[in-house]
C-alpha cells in the first residue's frame, strides 16, 4: 500500500470510531501527538502527587490523612497506567523521564502553585480534579485504544478525588468564621487556575483541529472550559461561597454563565517556569528519582542473581 | 530456563492479567515494569487492585508475548471468512419447530 491508502484506511477507521492500536499504523504526527500528549498527562498526575503529599502529615484527622494517601496513591498509579500506554507507541519511560527532568517535557501548570492551607486540599478536589474530569471523561473514547482504557480506569478512580474535596470544603463552610475564611480563600486562590487547566481559549490553539479530527479530542478548550464554569457556578452556592469573578453572572439567552476575562500572561508565566513552585516541584522529582537510583538498581541486581542461581539448579 | 537478558539499566516491562472474581477469565488490564515477576506480581496488585478489582494475578514479561500482525488481517482471518454455515442462524427452519 502506498503512504496514502495508509492514510485513507487509517483516517477510515477513525471516522469509524474504530479504535487504532498499538501495532496498526497510524501516521507520525498522530504518534508524537499522542506521545506528547500522554506523556504531559502522566507527568500531571506524578507532579500533582507533590502539592497535596505536603498535607499528609498534617491532615486534620486520622480520616482525612488516610483519605489523603489513597487519593495520592491512585495518582500514582494514573501516572502508570498513562506511562505504560505511552510505552505502546515507542517511547521508553526513561526517555520519558528524562524529558520531565530536563523541563522539555511540559506537565499541568496548576501543580505550581502552592498548597497554603488545608482547605486548598479541600479546593484542589472540587475545582482541579473537577477540571481535569471535565477534560478526561471525553477521553475515554478517543482514538487510540490503549489511551482509552487507561482513562476508563482514571475517571473511574477520579471520582472519589472530588468528592472528597468538596466534602472538606462543605464542612469548613459549616465551620469557625475562621474556617470559613479559610474555605473562600482557598477557592480565590484555585479559581483562576483551574478555569486555566482547559488551555488556551479555541482561536490560540492550533493543534485542536487536528486533534479533533483524528479523534484525540472530542471538545474544544472553550466548550469544556463553559461547562466547567456552569456547573461550578451552580455548585459553589452549597457552600456559601463565592466564585472570585465579579463579571460571573447567568446569561438567559445563551443558556450559560458569562465570566471574565482570563489572564493567558500568567498563564504563559507559568507554563513557561515562572510560576511560584516550578523549580520546587521539579527539584523534588529529579531528587526522588535519583535517591531512588540505587533502589532500582541494587532490585535489578537481586533480580539478575536469582536468574543465574536458578539458571544453575536447572542445568 | 532463559536467564534474565536484561542489558539495560531499566527494569523489563510486564503485561498484567487479572482475574476479577472466581469464574472469570484472566483479562489484560495493562503494563508495568518490575525487576522479575515476584515483584511484578506486587506492583500489579498496587496498582490495578487499590479496590479489590482482583482475586489472582498473572504477570507475563512482554517479551515473550507474541503477536499477529495487523497488517495481514484481512488474508489471515480469510479462510473463516466466507462459512457462514457455522452460525446457527445460515439454517433456516420453520417457526413450529421447538426447543432448537
Amino acid at each position: 500500500m502506498s503512504l496514502i491508502e495508509f492514510e485513507t484506511t487509517f483516517q477510515d477507521k477513525v471516522d469509524q470510531d474504530i479504535r487504532i492500536e498499538p501495532k496498526d499504523w497510524m501516521p507520525d504526527a498522530y504518534r508524537k501527538t499522542l506521545i506528547r500528549q500522554i506523556s504531559q498527562h502522566a507527568h500531571s498526575e506524578i507532579v500533582g502527587m507533590l502539592p497535596e503529599a505536603n498535607w499528609i502529615t498534617r491532615a486534620p484527622t486520622l480520616k482525612r490523612k488516610a483519605i489523603l494517601i489513597a487519593k495520592v496513591q491512585d495518582e500514582a498509579g494514573h501516572g502508570l497506567y498513562l506511562y505504560s500506554a505511552a510505552e505502546t507507541l515507542g517511547i521508553t519511560r526513561d526517555e520519558m523521564i528524562g524529558q520531565l527532568h530536563s523541563g522539555k517535557a511540559k506537565y499541568s501548570s496548576i501543580f505550581n502553585y502552592p498548597t497554603l492551607t488545608w482547605a486548598d486540599m479541600g479546593a484542589i478536589g472540587w475545582l482541579v480534579d473537577g477540571a481535569a474530569i471535565m477534560n478526561q471523561v471525553p477521553l475515554c473514547r478517543a482514538s487510540y485504544g490503549p489511551y482509552a482504557r487507561a482513562m476508563v480506569r482514571i475517571c473511574k478512580e477520579e471520582s472519589f478525588h472530588q468528592r472528597q474535596g468538596f466534602e472538606i470544603l462543605l464542612v469548613l463552610s459549616r465551620g469557625s468564621e475562621e474556617q470559613r475564611r479559610m474555605c473562600q480563600d482557598a477557592i480565590d486562590r484555585w479559581w483562576w487556575p483551574s478555569v486555566m487547566m482547559f488551555g488556551p481559549s479555541d482561536d490560540a490553539s492550533p493543534n485542536s483541529e487536528l486533534s479533533m479530527r483524528w479523534k484525540i479530542k472530542r471538545f474544544s478548550n472553550d466548550d469544556l472550559r463553559q461547562r466547567f464554569v456552569d456547573i461550578c457556578a451552580e455548585q459553589v452556592k452549597l457552600l456559601g461561597m463565592t466564585l472570585p469573578d465579579p463579571d460571573l453572572r447567568w446569561n438567559e439567552e445563551r443558556g450559560h454563565f458569562d465570566f471574565g476575562p482570563i489572564d493567558w500572561e500568567e498563564f504563559r508565566n507559568v507554563i513557561n517556569g515562572n510560576g511560584p513552585c516550578n523549580k520546587e516541584r521539579l527539584a523534588a522529582r529529579v531528587k526522588a528519582h535519583e535517591d531512588g537510583a540505587w533502589v532500582r538498581e541494587a532490585a535489578l541486581a537481586h533480580a539478575n542473581k536469582r536468574a543465574a542461581r536458578e539458571g544453575q539448579e536447572a542445568a | 530456563m532463559e536467564k534474565n537478558q536484561n542489558n539495560e539499566r531499566g527494569w523489563p516491562l510486564w503485561e498484567i492479567f487479572i482475574r476479577s472474581k472466581q469464574g472469570l477469565d484472566h483479562k489484560h488490564v495493562g503494563s508495568l515494569h518490575a525487576a522479575d515477576a515476584a515483584m511484578a506480581i506486587e506492583n500489579a496488585r498496587d496498582v490495578y487492585t487499590r479496590r479489590m478489582e482482583g482475586v489472582s494475578i498473572w504477570v507475563v514479561e512482554s517479551k515473550y508475548v507474541h503477536a499477529s500482525n495487523p497488517d495481514e488481517a484481512a488474508s489471515f482471518y480469510d479462510p473463516a471468512n466466507d462459512k457462514v454455515y457455522r452460525h446457527p442462524t445460515f439454517y433456516d427452519l420453520p417457526d413450529e419447530l421447538k426447543h432448537m
